[in-house]
Parts: structure tokens; C-alpha cells; sequence
């Protein structure tokens, strides 16, 4: 009987899934705005092709206001993601004071770096701190740290460069760069097989986070010829 | 300096395995763990680097792009820093690798500051350190993935150096890395030629600089129109960190382009 | 110190039966034996002043100096046994250099205090060591905020708006709370530490000194400097003069 169970799974998977390491193919971004940051991601988490969880939070906390959007393994980028919020909440009990953006972005950074042969993570570091207000990092694979306006990053972002390009503006207010994190997570999760779901924003400011969930069936619709 | 990270996890369970015990003989464990890969590629990139000796200085220059494969990811990266005031360093190659020596060399200057004592750090010597440090890793078979280029004195007298990610290492009075090998030199070289005294003013430096950085943008695939100059005199270093070449490049022979 | 002598001071991990280390003790009292260093907080900056006894005309001058350079923007001034300080300074350094390379940002001086202390305090545990003979000053200004720490040899420390290490610091102490530090700017309080120094300093029993004078501020775009020349130079002037006044009107009141 149980044997019958297994041919029947493997008859409908292919015969590689349970030896796939669970990948965030991804579609991770981060908008920096006068006062603040804006995070977005999809919800999809993948092993192979099979989708594991459909409504993932991949928006993953450091400190109350600095969060991280993780892509790569999803067993390496939580590890390191957890490692570093501990470090975090150290650090805060030390110094008195909240850590700075640029401290999370550094020390998610000097793991991502030092571990390079052994991890595979792409992590957008973004949040708020009272020094320098919203700012948004990038650790892509490898491990370097750059500062940037937008950041776009996992698999689904090689559909929406372009799209990004075209439509991102400096100087945006908070609203709008909701409205451009929702438009470019939809549009790569549309073209994107490893995103998908729905999509998940986080607005973070002086006054905390703020989370929104715009569901799959409710996303705007574009050409789908 | 740290060279080798520890690893990432260890004493703890194998898989398969029972908790390594502290005080347990290493030969005991099963598993090999003693085989380490290291990192023999790199991810984000920057391209060629390219410099100049002229009359009284060094003119080096390189463009902003940290190019992700062949995806141009990010496109305001600087690979050109000053260490001293007789020296900066541009780099090719990975970037993260680049942050890191940086980091490295900026520490170094730190220490030399605050001891107090020490004569600052010279291209000379950085040119000379950068060679031990590069050689070192690729003796471990865990490169830093670089091209540099050390631009400034040594002793005084103007420098200009280039150590490889093997630690291959010359000076000389025009230097590239990658693409700039090919385009950059002959075009330097000819530049200098032409003079009879085979000695650039500081303005015809820029020039040729210019020139060179616009074949390159024309010809190598990582490329970019946004770079950087920097130049070391006697007065110190200056960097220009926001240069444009795109208005300057001519594209009249897409006119003159006719099928058979 | 009535129970000097019984045998309860040979060791920092033995208390006294009154409940004190005396190794400790006389570590602090290694401490007090030293010429005077003063700390001052302003508005924009901190100024550190050293008086640093010359016992031989033989000495060049501007060795062994007291102040140093722990990162680029944290000054440290010392008092005692200069090279237990020196010691010090290195570790101070390591702990600023780690910092560094950990966050990539410039360490927080209540931060490298607090280190530091914590690394003083293992020295008066243990029989086999001794407690480091000296206090050391750290002072850094790091995005518009001056700051000042003081420690000490029992691994204890404290943030100052002005303070004073070595044999005058009482006096020094007097001198410092006249001032309106607060409405002070650096270059102001230059002359005004050169001056305390130059109060404190016991003529009879220490005939010779130079004055280390060094700042983090604005002025010096927060790096802990030597203060320029010129000012020095200025600030000297002032203080003689200021001496000479107080002389005079000593006499007067005679």
C-alpha cells in the first residue's frame, strides 16, 4: 500500500523534488521616499516546481523598524536573517539606542561575504533609522553592500528592469511607491514561474511598520497576450 | 587580517550523525569535512581600469558599472578610492572582493594615523603590499577576484602599478586591465609616441583618457558611459566622480551601414 | 589605609577583611602620582590638555607623549604608569579596528569605554596579574555629539562634561566647574584648558612640563588632532598671562 502511494507521487512529480534545496524563487523590491521605506515581495516559496507555501512572508523582520527581503535559499537566508536580528537586539541593549540601518545592511553583509562558498542569498536590507530616516541596501550573492534608491532583486526581477527603468522616479511620495512596489511585483510574478501569490508591502517610517497584503485575485490585470 | 572565516557551523550533528563531543579526536568524525571549495568565479563585477603616468602625476579611470552576469545591475558603483594623499587604487573584477580589500587598506591607513609615527602609505608601498596579499590567496586556491591598478609616488616620484587576482604584477608608465589591454594600450601608447619627448602635460592625459574610456565603451559588453578620473599631483588627489561620456561618443557610421 | 601591612594588599584576588582590593587601591594611587590631565566638553567639541612632567633636560622634546589617537575620531588622554597605558591604547585600538570591520561605521565612545573597562576590571581578579597602573581619558565627537569618558584602574567609568585625572585634579576640578563649558566653543576652551594646566601645575615639586593639548570637533571636521600650532602657541600665551595676573594679585592681597 505505501509503495503504491509512492509511485503514484512520483508518477505526478518530477523524480528530482525531494532532493531540491526550497528556493525563494523570488521577486523581492525595496523604495526608498522622504520619510521612509517601502518593501514588497511576492508569496510564492518553491521547491523544484512544486509550490511549497502560496502565501509566504517573505518580508522578514530585523529590528521594529529595519526588515529584510530574502532571496535565495530559503534555509540560508533565514538563518542569516535570524543571526542578524539577534545581533541586532544585542547591540540595541549595549548602545542604548536603535541600531542603524546601515549597521543591519553591514553585518548582514560581512556574513553574506565571509560564508560566499556556502550560502546563496541576495538580501535587500531596508527600514528607517533617526540619523539617516528610510534607506535601502543590497547584498547580492557574493556579498557586497551598496546603497541604493530602488532595489529590485530574486528571479522575478529579471522580467521587470526594464519596467523599473521606464517608471521609477526619484523624489516619490509614500503612496506612489506602494502603487510602483504592487504594479512591479505583479508584473514579474506574472512572467516569473518561481514568484507568484499574491503580494505583500511593508511601509516603514518614525512611527513603525506598516502591512499591507494585496491578494493574488485582486491584483490588477495587464496585457496577458 | 582575516583571511580564512572560521566555519560556518561545526561541532555541532552531522547529518547521520551523532553531536560531536567536545574533546572527541577529529579523525574519528566520518564525514570528511576538511575538503573546502572556495569561490573561483566571481558575481557582480566591474570591468577594465585604466591609467596613465604624465608630467609631475598619474591619471587613472574607471566606469561606474557593477555589471550581475550580463545584467548592468548597478550602474553608480565606484571602483576608485584614495587610500593617501599619495595614493589611490582602482579596481576591476569582483566588487565585493573589492569592498573588502578596501576596507583592508583603509584600516592600515587608520593605524598608521593614529600610531602616529609612520610615514603615510605611498603607491609604492600599497603596489607592494597588494602583491604579497593577492599572491597569498591564490596560493590558498581562494583568489580575491581582482585587477588592481595603484596610482601616486613612490619615493616622491610619480607611480603607477597593476597587480593581477594571481598576484602577477608590474609598473609602468600606462597600465589597463581586461578589455583595456587590448583598446586602452595601443591607444595610450600611440598617444605617447607622438610626443617627441614621450611626456603627457596633465591635460593631454585627460585627453587620452577620455579617448580610451570612449573605445571602451564602444567595444567591451560591460561597459558603461558613467566613470570616474582620478588624479594624483604633488597638490594631492582629485576625483571626479560623476563623469559622462555618452554626449561625446559618435555613432555617424550607423549612416554609412548598407547590406550587400 | 589602616590595614596597610597586614597582608591582605599582595594580592588583586584577596579582599581585605573591611571588604576592599587593595591592589586596586594602589593602582589609583599609581594614578594620582601622575601629572595632571583635564577633559573638557563643549558645545562643539572636546578638548583634552596633558601636563606632562619633564624629569631630565636630557629628554627631546614631544617624547613620550600622553596623547593619543585611538581611531580617527577618539582621542585618549592618560594618567599613571604611561607604559600601562600604552597597553591600553592597543587594546582600545583593537576594539575600535573591530568594531569597524564588524558594522563599517565608526564605534560609539561609550561603547569602546565600556570595553575597555570591562578589559581593566579582568586585571583586579586575578593573584597573578596586577590591576593596570593607569586612568585613561576617551573623548571623540561622532555626528554632532561630544562625549566624554573617564576610567579607572578598578575597571569603573564614567561619562564627564569636564574632567580630571592625575595629581591636581581636585584643583583642576575647581577650576573646570567656573567655567560655562556649554557656551564655550572649542577653540575658546583651548586657551582655558592650557590654563588650568598651567594653575595646577606644582612648580616646586615638578620643575619642568609640557603642555598636550589635542580636540575632536567641528573644527577638525571630527578628527582627534593635535591642536595647531598657532593655537598652541595662542593658548600658552594666554595661560602665562592669566598666571602671572593671579600672581600679582596674590601679592596684592598680601
Amino acid at each position: 500500500m505505501a509503495a503504491a502511494c509512492v509511485d503514484s507521487l512520483q508518477l505526478l512529480l518530477p523524480h528530482d523534488w525531494p532532493k531540491q534545496e526550497v528556493m525563494t524563487g523570488t521577486t523581492i523590491i525595496a523604495v526608498e521616499f522622504d520619510g521612509g521605506v517601502v518593501v514588497g515581495a511576492d508569496t510564492r516559496t518553491s521547491s523544484g516546481t512544486y509550490v511549497s507555501n502560496r502565501a509566504t512572508d517573505k518580508l522578514t523582520k530585523v529590528t521594529d523598524s529595519i526588515y529584510c527581503c530574502r532571496s535565495g535559499s530559503a534555509a540560508d537566508t533565514q538563518a542569516i536573517a535570524h543571526v542578524v536580528a539577534s545581533h541586532m537586539e544585542i547591540l540595541e541593549v549595549k548602545s542604548g539606542e536603535a541600531p542603524s540601518v546601515r549597521v543591519a545592511a553591514s553585518t548582514f553583509r560581512e556574513i553574506c561575504y565571509k560564508y560566499r562558498d556556502s550560502l546563496s542569498a541576495g538580501i535587500i536590507v531596508a527600514g528607517w533609522d533617526k540619523q539617516n530616516g528610510g534607506q535601502v541596501y543590497m547584498v547580492p550573492i557574493g556579498g557586497m553592500l551598496i546603497r541604493q534608491s530602488v532595489a529590485l532583486g530574486g528571479s522575478g526581477s529579471t522580467y521587470i528592469w526594464g519596467h523599473l527603468d521606464a517608471t521609477y522616479k526619484p523624489g516619490m511620495q509614500k503612496e506612489e511607491c506602494v502603487e510602483f512596489v504592487k504594479k512591479a511585483v505583479t508584473l514579474a510574478l506574472n512572467r516569473d514561474g518561481s514568484s507568484g501569490g499574491c503580494v505583500r508591502v511593508g511601509i516603514i517610517t518614525k512611527d513603525g511598520v506598516e502591512r499591507r497584503t494585496f491578494l493574488h485575485h485582486e491584483l490588477p490585470e495587464y496585457y496577458l497576450g | 587580517m582575516n583571511i580564512e572565516a572560521p566555519p560556518l557551523w561545526s561541532n555541532g550533528p552531522k547529518p547521520g550523525l551523532f553531536y560531536d563531543f567536545p574533546g572527541r579526536s577529529v579523525g574519528q568524525s566520518l564525514v570528511n569535512d576538511h575538503a573546502k571549495t572556495h569561490t573561483m568565479y566571481p558575481t557582480t563585477t566591474g570591468t577594465s581600469v585604466i591609467g596613465i603616468v604624465f608630467d609631475g602625476g598619474v591619471m587613472i579611470a574607471a566606469d561606474k558599472l557593477g555589471s550581475y552576469g550580463s545584467l548592468a545591475r548597478f550602474r553608480n558603483v565606484e571602483r576608485i578610492f584614495k587610500a593617501t594623499d599619495e595614493a589611490v587604487l582602482a579596481f576591476g573584477g569582483d566588487i565585493a572582493d573589492y569592498q573588502f580589500i578596501r576596507e583592508v587598506i583603509e584600516q592600515k591607513v587608520r593605524d598608521d594615523e593614529c600610531g602616529g609615527y609612520s610615514k603615510q602609505l605611498d603607491a609604492g608601498a600599497l603596489h607592494s603590499w597588494l602583491t604579497r596579499v593577492l599572491y597569498n590567496r591564490r596560493s590558498r586556491f581562494n583568489p580575491l577576484w581582482l585587477d588592481c591598478v595603484v596610482a601616486g609616488f613612490r619615493a616622491g616620484k610619480p607611480f603607477l602599478g597593476f597587480v593581477d587576482k594571481i598576484g602577477t604584477a608590474y609598473e609602468a608608465t600606462e597600465v589597463a586591465s581586461g578589455f583595456g589591454q587590448y583598446f586602452a594600450i595601443p591607444m595610450l601608447r600611440s598617444a605617447r609616441e607622438k610626443k617627441s619627448d614621450g611626456i603627457f602635460t596633465q591635460a593631454e592625459a585627460r585627453k587620452v583618457i577620455e579617448e580610451a574610456m570612449k573605445v571602451l565603451y564602444y567595444r567591451d559588453c560591460r561597459g558603461f558611459h558613467r566613470y570616474m578620473v582620478a588624479t594624483v599631483t604633488k597638490e594631492g588627489v582629485t576625483i571626479d566622480d560623476d563623469l559622462d561620456l555618452k554626449k561625446d561618443t559618435n555613432w555617424d557610421l550607423a549612416h554609412l551601414t548598407k547590406l550587400l | 589605609m589602616s590595614s596597610i601591612g597586614t597582608g591582605y594588599d599582595l594580592s588583586a584576588a584577596q579582599f581585605s577583611p573591611d571588604g576592599r582590593v587593595f591592589q586596586v587601591e594602589y593602582a589609583q594611587k599609581a594614578v594620582e602620582n601622575s601629572g595632571t590631565a583635564v577633559g573638557l566638553v563643549c558645545k562643539d567639541g572636546v578638548v583634552l590638555a596633558v601636563e606632562k612632567i619633564v624629569t631630565s633636560k636630557l629628554y627631546e622634546p614631544g617624547t613620550n607623549k600622553r596623547l593619543f589617537t585611538v581611531d580617527t575620531h577618539v582621542g585618549l588622554a592618560c594618567a599613571g604608569l604611561l607604559a600601562d597605558a600604552r597597553a591600553i591604547v592597543d587594546v582600545a585600538r583593537n576594539e575600535a579596528a573591530n568594531y569597524r570591520a564588524e558594522y563599517s561605521v565608526p564605534m560609539p565612545v561609550k561603547e569602546l569605554t565600556e570595553r575597555v573597562s570591562n578589559y581593566l576590571h579582568a586585571y583586579t581578579l586575578y593573584s597573578s596579574v596586577r590591576p593596570y597602573g593607569c586612568s585613561v581619558m576617551l573623548a571623540s565627537y561622532l555626528n554632532d555629539s561630544p562625549q566624554l569618558f573617564v576610567t579607572d584602574p578598578s575597571g569603573l567609568c564614567f561619562g564627564y562634561f569636564g574632567a580630571a585625572i592625575g595629581k591636581a585634579k581636585q584643583n583642576a576640578k575647581t577650576e573646570i566647574e567656573k567655567l560655562k563649558l556649554k557656551e564655550l566653543t572649542c577653540k575658546q576652551l583651548v586657551k582655558e584648558a592650557a590654563k588650568i594646566i598651567y594653575l595646577v601645575h606644582d612648580e616646586v615639586k615638578d620643575k619642568q612640563f609640557e603642555l598636550e593639548l589635542s580636540w575632536v570637533c567641528a573644527e577638525s571636521q571630527g578628527r582627534h588632532e593635535l591642536v595647531p600650532k598657532a593655537l598652541k602657541v595662542q593658548a600658552e600665551k594666554y595661560a602665562k598671562a592669566a598666571l602671572e595676573e593671579e600672581s600679582s594679585d596674590d601679592e596684592e592681597d598680601m
